[in-house]
């Protein structure tokens, strides 16, 4: 079986993002980029399947849509230990292009499980994933918190209100992934970095479509109001503003 | 011209989000000058129904099949966009949880519809049709335009408030006959808690993090959830160490929570944690470092030893409660 983890390349967690242009751009300058928080989660949960050898996985591939600014982002995918890489050579415009790009791709080379993050750091869309399965008319299972792979079929925990169930579904399919299905996002070693530079990455020209979508402009969040100090002595008094000034309880 | 609302209960009765959703799509149906039409997939009876009405829903389609009882992406969206043909509805209204991110892009690619996600007020300009959705995890808000003719919206949870509306309403009762080679989905296993206030749809929640120091020390977090009706939370440290189950985790990578009360106990408010509570209307922050970051994102705050104030605290409660 062959595994394809979508990436996005997204600003650093941590990143305090501002606007430019009249606020109608992100402002790049001194942006640290990285890999989409719940797609290095997918990633290196697809390798640990891979390492497995029962588990039948052969190979597993990354793919971006985006320019040659991201190389570096995919360049790190493939020193944290994928195969390979496909980029998609285009400024991604909405969710909707993406997702329409991943699965042109797909349609031409044969994956069996698609790992899709469950949003974007950035856009906080959470969309692409479920656009890609249909766009395929294959099936797909969201909220995923663990993958394994038992007799050759992969079975998947999803969240569900109040708990969790166990699904499977026929291959291939999309699987979004959520927090919890691997623990902690594998590190490139110096050996997968140096390997890094002789993996292709092969570049796809992206196909014509029209995006559903478009972002007019950006504002930044209202301040919240400075924090009223109690005494911690007197949590009695918190009771009190909490159910007369702020009515919250 | 409808809109339509895709509702969601929990073991037969309505989650809040679903007179949430209702009560925005009668915003929009005021703006559009139109009618709501709500879809209820699994067995709701009647009375609990009705209750759509109060917010607005002025038909309400219920479909109660054994073979949906079950998340079947594809099976729901070919039911859902079948519906939103049929109503010749123009905006779908879809929650932005789990259930409401495994169907609306299908939905979007089906009816070719564009989404506008995470959206937290009623639209800003009809034409063009502009939503107001959070980005970058709260760091920031974006002004989208849906260019298509059908256009969903998910909203973010506890974003907008019920605004009771009563409707005359008219319950269809819509029986369907599905092909069983076309559910993909099995389910081998469910471990489903009943009875517990769900962590998404809690108004108030009592959230514990590292400075609590042990998973043995749970108890006074747990006493004023009790007490105040509230969901207990957890911050990341807590869930990666196992110290809490990871259902709990409340941040960027886990949960995106807005309750009306949010009380972090022993979290320092790293600007991951941020972004997953940022959108709860009143924080409370007790914590012994008085510069930790999450005083800056609190309404109110206590700096001092969670041990020593937690106690107090429930006290006062219970003082308040008799």
């Amino acid at each position: 079986m062959k595994i394809l983890v979508c990436i996005s390349n997204v600003p650093d967690t941590t990143t305090k993002i501002k606007f430019a242009e009249g606020n109608t751009l992100i402002d790049t300058t001194g942006i640290q980029w990285v890999i989409n928080p719940w797609d290095e989660l997918s990633l290196t949960r697809a390798l640990e399947l891979k390492d497995d050898a029962a588990s039948g996985i052969k190979s597993v591939t990354v793919l971006h849509v985006g320019t040659a600014t991201s190389e570096p982002t995919i360049r790190k995918a493939l020193a944290i230990g994928a195969d390979d890489a496909i980029r998609v050579n285009a400024e991604s415009s909405d969710s909707w292009f993406v997702a329409f790009q991943i699965a042109e791709v797909v349609k031409k080379e044969q994956f069996d499980i698609i790992m899709c993050g469950i949003e974007s750091s950035d856009y906080n869309g959470s969309v692409v994933g479920g656009m890609i399965s249909e766009f395929l008319g294959i099936p797909s299972v969201s909220a995923v918190s663990g993958i394994r792979i038992e007799n050759g079929q992969p079975v998947m925990t999803r969240e569900i209100d109040g708990g969790k169930e166990v699904v499977t579904v026929p291959v291939p399919f999309v699987a979004i992934v959520q927090k919890g299905i691997a623990k902690e996002p594998r590190i490139a070693a110096m050996r997968g970095i140096m390997m890094a530079r002789s993996k292709p990455v092969k570049l796809v020209e992206p196909v014509a479509v029209e995006p559903l979508t478009e972002i007019v402009v950006f504002e930044k969040p209202t301040p919240r109001a400075a924090c009223k100090y109690i005494d911690a002595d007197n949590p009695a008094q918190l009771i009190d503003l909490l159910q007369n000034e702020a009515k919250v309880i | 011209m409808s809109i339509l609302v895709y509702t969601e209960n929990w073991d037969g009765k309505f989650k809040k989000l679903s007179f949430e959703l209702v009560s925005y799509a009668t915003g929009i149906a005021e703006m559009l000058n139109t009618t709501v039409t709500a879809v209820s997939i699994g067995k709701v009876d009647e009375n609990e129904l009705r209750k759509l009405g109060n917010f607005g829903a002025n038909k309400i389609i219920s479909i109660n099949n054994d073979q949906l009882i079950a998340l079947d992406s594809q099976s729901y969206t070919s039911v859902i966009s079948e519906i939103t043909q049929k109503e010749g509805a123009e905006v779908i209204i879809i929650s932005n949880n789990n259930t409401g991110k495994a169907l609306a892009p299908r939905l979007s690619v089906r009816l070719k519809a564009g989404i506008g996600s995470g959206v937290s007020r009623l639209p800003l300009n009809l034409n063009p049709f502009t939503v107001y959705k959070k980005v970058f995890s709260g760091n920031g808000y974006a002004h989208v335009v849906l260019k298509s003719d059908v256009k969903i919206i998910t909203l973010a949870q506890n974003s907008f408030d019920l605004v009771e509306t009563l409707n005359n309403t008219v319950i269809e009762n819509v029986e369907l006959t599905i092909d069983g080679s076309s559910l993909k989905t099995a389910v081998k296993d469910v471990q489903k808690q009943t009875g517990k206030i769900l962590l998404t749809d809690a108004e108030i929640v009592v959230s514990g993090g590292r400075g609590m120091k042990s998973p043995d020390n749970w108890g006074p977090i747990e006493e004023l959830a009790g007490l105040l009706g509230a969901a207990t939370a957890c911050s990341r440290p807590v869930s990666d160490e196992g110290w809490r189950p990871i259902g709990e985790h409340t941040g960027q990578t886990g949960k995106v929570i807005a309750p009306n009360l949010y009380i972090a106990v022993g979290i320092s408010g790293a600007i991951q944690h941020l972004a997953g509570i940022s959108g709860s209307k009143c924080i409370v922050a007790i914590n012994t470092d008085k510069d930790a970051p999450i005083f800056e994102a609190a309404d109110y705050g206590i700096v001092g030893d969670a041990f020593k104030v937690l106690p107090k605290l429930i006290e006062a409660v219970k003082e308040m409660k008799s």
